[in-house]
């Protein structure tokens, strides 16, 4: 029987690498099954299950839409980690966008911890050196 | 013995300074193994969408996405920078910057405006005070970011590059080298360079589903966000090291240090003892 290497990635690990027989997975199209040297196919995957067939049985991993690449001897499957949807996406990007313009606006934001420490170390040596000449003058 | 009271406190100060700077080099090298660990579970889908991003660029489609065409003309480039939120890691941040800026002022004398995303609050407030123009701004990612977070600073620097805001996109993070070596790195992500590989250069193409503009828009924005996200990941782990390594040697400059004052807090304690046995023989001579 020829078998046929399968990836199965998520941007935040590998979840399966390994021969096997035969592939199934839940393209946009419809459930697609891949034999080795099926024609090279890119496809966007729907939320489902990708089961992998082996000579020891058969591995099912659960993928929440993603793409796949099939070359003859090769499949990768990408799956995603996060939830998409359009408007999703949008409201984080207009989110991400009213953080900067916050930024921008925001002028008490100029002084991070790091320069308020520094202002305020120099505001004490100030201090310090007024006492002192007050000191003197008495 | 005024003297010696002051140099008491003083060692007593560092030493507790001292402790600090260890738990925090520990907690560091804790948190950079575990970075590490991340840094390389993400690795696997950089590489294979890499390999199909250059298997792409050698099939013939007849649809030719905007991401893999050169722009003729620059006016505004995108630059994504990712930092840290904290500091105490060392010269980490000031060096990305650093070298950041020599590229950005070559590209302001060639009249290319600058764009800019912050990931970190390092990157946030050096890049506003210097009144950079920021499209998009994320912090507090933590240790363990997830792609989730990213998804809406990435899309309005695409969106900025669809428009045609941008005509070019980069990004800046540390690439975690070794634990010891973290060098700062400036990668283009928009339009996309490809590697040249000689395999596949017979006539072929896939077969796209649903069609060829849908599955290359979901794959090459995968793409940039992998890309994106590795670089956070790398940037995380370049950090633990980096601050793993500054504490280390805080901690050694801080025994340093008590070893010196010790030595003169000694030195002072036996110069007034022999003051006073001086005084008292003085004395009694003088009986």
């Amino acid at each position: 029987m020829p078998t046929i290497h399968v990836d199965v990635v998520s941007s935040e690990e590998s979840l399966y690498s390994g021969e096997a027989e035969c592939i199934f997975a839940p393209a946009s199209a419809g459930e697609i099954g891949i034999y080795p040297k099926h024609v090279a196919l890119l496809s966007t995957l729907k939320p489902g299950e990708v089961r992998v067939q082996t000579q020891q049985g058969v591995e099912s991993i659960y993928v929440s839409g993603g793409i796949i690449e099939v070359q003859p001897d090769v499949v990768t499957i990408f799956s995603d980690t996060a939830i998409r949807a359009n408007d999703l996406d949008e409201s984080k990007a207009l989110e991400a966008k009213q953080r900067a313009e916050e930024t921008m606006a925001d002028a008490s934001s100029k002084h991070d911890i790091s320069s308020t420490q520094a202002a305020l170390a120099e505001a004490m040596a100030q201090l310090q050196m007024i006492s002192k000449m007050r000191g003197k003058k008495h | 013995m005024a003297a010696g009271k002051e140099i008491r406190t003083q060692i007593t100060s560092i030493k507790n300074t001292q402790k600090i700077t260890s738990a925090m080099e520990m907690v560091a090298a804790s948190k950079m193994k575990k970075a590490q660990s991340r840094m390389q579970a993400s690795r696997p889908y950089c590489e294979k969408i890499s390999k199909v991003i250059g298997h792409l660029s050698h099939a013939h489609c007849e649809f030719s996405h905007p991401y893999m065409k050169e722009v003729g003309h620059l006016k505004r480039l995108g630059i994504i920078i990712i930092s840290s939120d904290r500091g105490l890691c060392g010269g980490l941040n000031t060096n990305l910057f650093r070298s950041l800026l020599k590229q950005i002022s070559s590209y302001q004398t060639q009249g290319i405006e600058i764009d800019i995303c912050t990931i970190g609050k390092k990157a946030t407030t050096f890049f506003k005070n210097l009144g950079f123009n920021i499209k998009s701004v994320l912090t507090n990612l933590g240790d363990s970011p997830h792609l989730d977070d990213l998804l809406g600073t990435i899309k309005v620097m695409l969106d900025a590059y669809d428009k045609d805001e941008i005509q070019q996109l980069s990004i800046a993070y540390n690439k975690f080298e070794n634990t010891m070596v973290q060098t700062p790195n400036l990668t283009q992500l928009l339009p996309m360079v490809v590697t040249e590989t000689k395999e596949m250069d017979h006539h072929w193409d896939y077969i796209y589903e649903p069609d060829a503009q849908v599955a290359l828009n979901v794959l090459l924005k995968r793409y940039i966000e992998a890309l994106v996200y590795q670089g956070v990941v790398e940037n995380i782990a370049s950090e633990q090291s980096s601050r793993m390594i500054a504490m280390k040697s805080a901690t050694d400059n801080a025994s340093d240090m008590v070893k010196d004052l010790e030595l003169i807090y000694n030195k002072a304690r036996q110069a007034a003892i022999t003051q006073e046995i001086s005084e008292i023989v003085g004395g009694a001579a003088a009986v």
